[in-house]
């Protein structure tokens, strides 16, 4: 006899959790099913956890939760080939519990939060891989594992099944993921003594330092790098459009190797014991190439359906959203004793537009298509302001306005002033 | 029939590495693992239970953690769980835990009379396949070690018949039940588990005995007063400094390969040549 639950959620990274979470704490029966050996096995990300999302379904997160250190400095850099030039924001105002931002290893991370699930009452099942959904004409029923006797199924399915989302797509609810809509991101952790840490990043007890990355680093290629400090360890990385990647014939570990050779960023990591390698898809085609998120029976949450905020560097903070308000949709029409229809799971949808969720996928929608389009941001840009900076600060008998004027002519050489007045004007409309 | 499976969570010691400089072993972080050979052994002892029925349950001794190597147990197929925890057992050395498992046999006995005790044939954390001889010893059942294959088992007249390997070859041998065997690696292969195991496995309540429920009688025979062992020193072999040496040879033939090869012994140890030239003589 095979076994019925009001709610399966196939996927047990940050959306799926949240889902599941949210789900078993109301009350509902909850199926869980994971492929990793245990929840985060599989999971990679850089990885910030932003505090907001998850405090609104466990506000307590902090008592327990395995967390590195609480940011309390932002760096932003532009990088060329010797040099970078960027801001650091540092606050004591992050010192002030409760703290906003943290870094976090996501295997150990993943598994609290499933820990959390099972206590609130979910079933989790690891290694075991759906392999299809079980359809009644439009509608889902169910999943099929890949294991003898493998039919589950449930009133609803919520598919957080990660950026690739398989499964949604052998439903055909959307087509094959595209190379210019996803990222490929590689990262190594480095592990050094935590006063090696707190000396490097001029910090104390928990405190940590957040470093974002573009320019030369990534060779023209849209994309980041970044290094995050955690509690004795340093985690570096960098993601490009996996299309770029393809057209420049660069592999993600010679970009890495090379960017950690950056003399601005090779003192950071020196001395350090690389014990981890990971890489990792990001899903960042944004708001016009997100896929239909609900159904007939199905909603898609987190990655799978493409939540992620390129520009801020969010994802796992959109993943718990998306995964919270899912359940909560699924909550309300159970209470109503409504079905889960597409009509109905609609209102899914709508806590989305409501939430920052949509509004900040509408607002970066055009983000892609502009740097696609335009690499000079990621490798012009970067050489000039780094020129401009060292042209002003090196003292050598030259007056300032001559600088100025020197400055001037070379972006206009590099870009020509209709190009630099159209950057300004894309950049804008992007942002706007 | 009644099977009882002795498993022990370790570390997988494929993860595992030694501090560089303190030579201690680093287990943080390291994922644990039913010890593999415990696989085998409980593989064995479903197979037997597919063919001749019966039950099978699977024991272990360790920290309430260890819930998750028996849990992975049932989803196998295993049909119950007793997990044996207290914290009289801590620092129990393999004198120590034969006689814990011992008495947690007795008294599952109690329950259904064991027919069978299956271990591996080691762990690969204390590599020492103490523990299964003791517990037969223990339980005064026959012992059958290295066991790769149990080949038939006659529940009428309680006999089996095990092959079981040795230097030579295979011994096949057959002995009376009750006994316990000592499973190798290698012959069978661990089953998929399938989805009705899986829900069973993660719902399944493991029994967990503390020292009475266990049925200890002398508490000084567990834990560290129990342990006669010490560990005086752990350390990390140095690897070899002479490095392997490629000899070249002008042909392939065997003549031509025997005589360099002793072409360049002789060379390096003169001595062996005069002796073996003496003595050819």
């Amino acid at each position: 006899m095979a076994e019925k639950f009001d709610v399966i959620v196939v996927g047990a990274g940050p959306s799926g959790n949240s889902a599941a979470y949210t789900l078993a704490k109301a009350g509902l029966s909850v199926l869980q099913i994971e492929r990793g050996e245990s929840p985060g096995s599989k999971n990679v990300q850089g990885a910030i956890l932003y505090s907001d999302a998850l405090e609104r379904m466990i506000p307590d997160f902090r008592d327990d939760a395995p967390l590195e250190r609480h940011i309390i400095e932002q760096r932003m850099w532009v990088l060329d080939d010797e040099s970078y030039i960027g801001s650091h924001y540092r606050s004591d105002a992050f010192n002030k519990e409760p703290y906003n931002r943290y870094t976090m290893i996501r295997s150990q991370f993943d598994k609290w939060f499933s820990e959390r699930v099972k206590a609130a009452g979910a079933l989790v099942i690891c290694e075991t891989t759906v392999s299809h959904l079980l359809l009644d004409g439009e509608r889902v029923i169910g999943v099929m594992t890949d294991r003898q006797g493998g039919e589950i199924y449930a009133d609803a399915v919520i598919l957080a099944d990660g950026v690739n989302s398989l499964l949604a797509k052998k439903a055909g609810f959307h087509p094959e993921l595209q190379p210019k809509d996803v990222a490929l991101a590689v990262k190594e952790i480095h592990f050094m003594p935590q006063e090696l840490i707190e000396q490097r990043f001029n910090v104390k007890g928990t405190e940590g330092v957040v470093i974002e990355m573009v320019g030369k680093i990534t060779k023209g290629m849209m994309g980041t790098g970044f290094l995050y400090t955690n509690s004795e360890s340093v985690t570096i990385g960098v993601g490009c459009m996996l299309s770029d990647f393809k057209k420049q014939g660069t592999t993600p570990y010679a970009l890495l190797e090379e960017m950690k050779a950056h003399p601005a960023i090779k003192p950071l990591i020196q001395g350090g014991e690389m014990k981890e390698y990971t890489a990792h898809l990001i899903p960042e085609g944004g708001y016009n190439a997100m896929p239909p998120i609900y159904g007939e029976g199905w909603m898609i949450v987190g990655d799978a359906g493409m939540f992620v905020n390129a520009v801020h560097r969010e994802g796992s903070n959109l993943a718990m959203t998306t995964g919270m308000h899912a359940a909560e949709t699924l909550i309300e029409l159970k209470n109503e004793g409504k079905a889960f229809s597409a009509a109905n799971l609609k209102r899914y949808q709508a806590k989305l537009d409501e939430s920052f969720v949509m509004k900040d996928m509408k607002k970066y929608k055009n983000m892609p298509d502009v740097f696609h389009s335009n690499p000079q941001f990621f490798n012009d840009y970067p050489e000039m302001l780094s020129n401009a900076a060292r042209t002003m600060l090196t003292v050598d008998g030259v007056d300032k306005k001559s600088k100025e004027r020197e400055i001037r002519g070379t972006f206009r050489r590099r870009r020509s002033l209709f190009g630099l007045l159209g950057d300004t004007f894309k950049l804008w409309r992007a942002f706007e | 029939m009644h099977i009882v499976v002795c498993i022990k969570q370790v570390p997988d010691s494929a993860q595992i590495r030694v501090h560089p400089v303190t030579n201690t072993i680093m287990r943080q972080g390291v994922p644990a693992i039913v010890n593999p050979y415990d696989l085998y052994a409980l593989e064995e002892a479903l197979r037997l239970k597919d063919q001749y029925g019966g039950r099978v349950t699977v024991l272990t001794m360790g920290p309430p953690m260890a819930e998750a190597a028996l849990r992975k147990a049932i989803s196998y197929g295993a049909d119950d769980a007793v997990l044996v925890t207290d914290r009289v057992f801590a620092g129990s050395d393999t004198l120590a835990t034969s006689y814990a498992l011992a008495s947690a046999i007795s008294q599952i006995s109690k329950d259904m009379p064991v027919d069978l005790v299956f271990t591996g044939k080691q762990t690969i954390d204390g590599d020492t396949a103490q523990v299964g001889p003791g517990v037969a010893k223990r339980l005064d059942m026959q012992l059958l070690t290295y066991v790769s294959k149990v080949r038939s088992l006659d529940t009428e007249n309680d006999e089996i018949v095990v092959e079981r390997r040795s230097e030579g070859g295979v011994q096949v041998l057959k002995t009376s039940t009750p006994c316990l065997i000592t499973v190798l690696e290698g012959n069978n292969e661990m089953r998929f588990a399938t989805m009705a195991n899986m829900f069973r496995a993660s719902r399944y309540p493991v029994k967990i005995w503390n020292k009475d429920e266990a049925g200890i009688e002398d508490v000084t025979k567990t834990g560290l007063k129990g342990s006669p062992t010490v560990v005086s020193k752990v350390f990390a072999p140095t690897p070899r400094a002479v490095k392997a040496e490629i000899i070249q040879c002008e042909s392939n033939e065997p003549g031509d390969l025997s005589v360099t090869l002793l072409a360049k012994m002789f060379n390096k140890h003169p001595k062996l040549e005069k002796e073996i030239a003496k003595r050819a003589v």
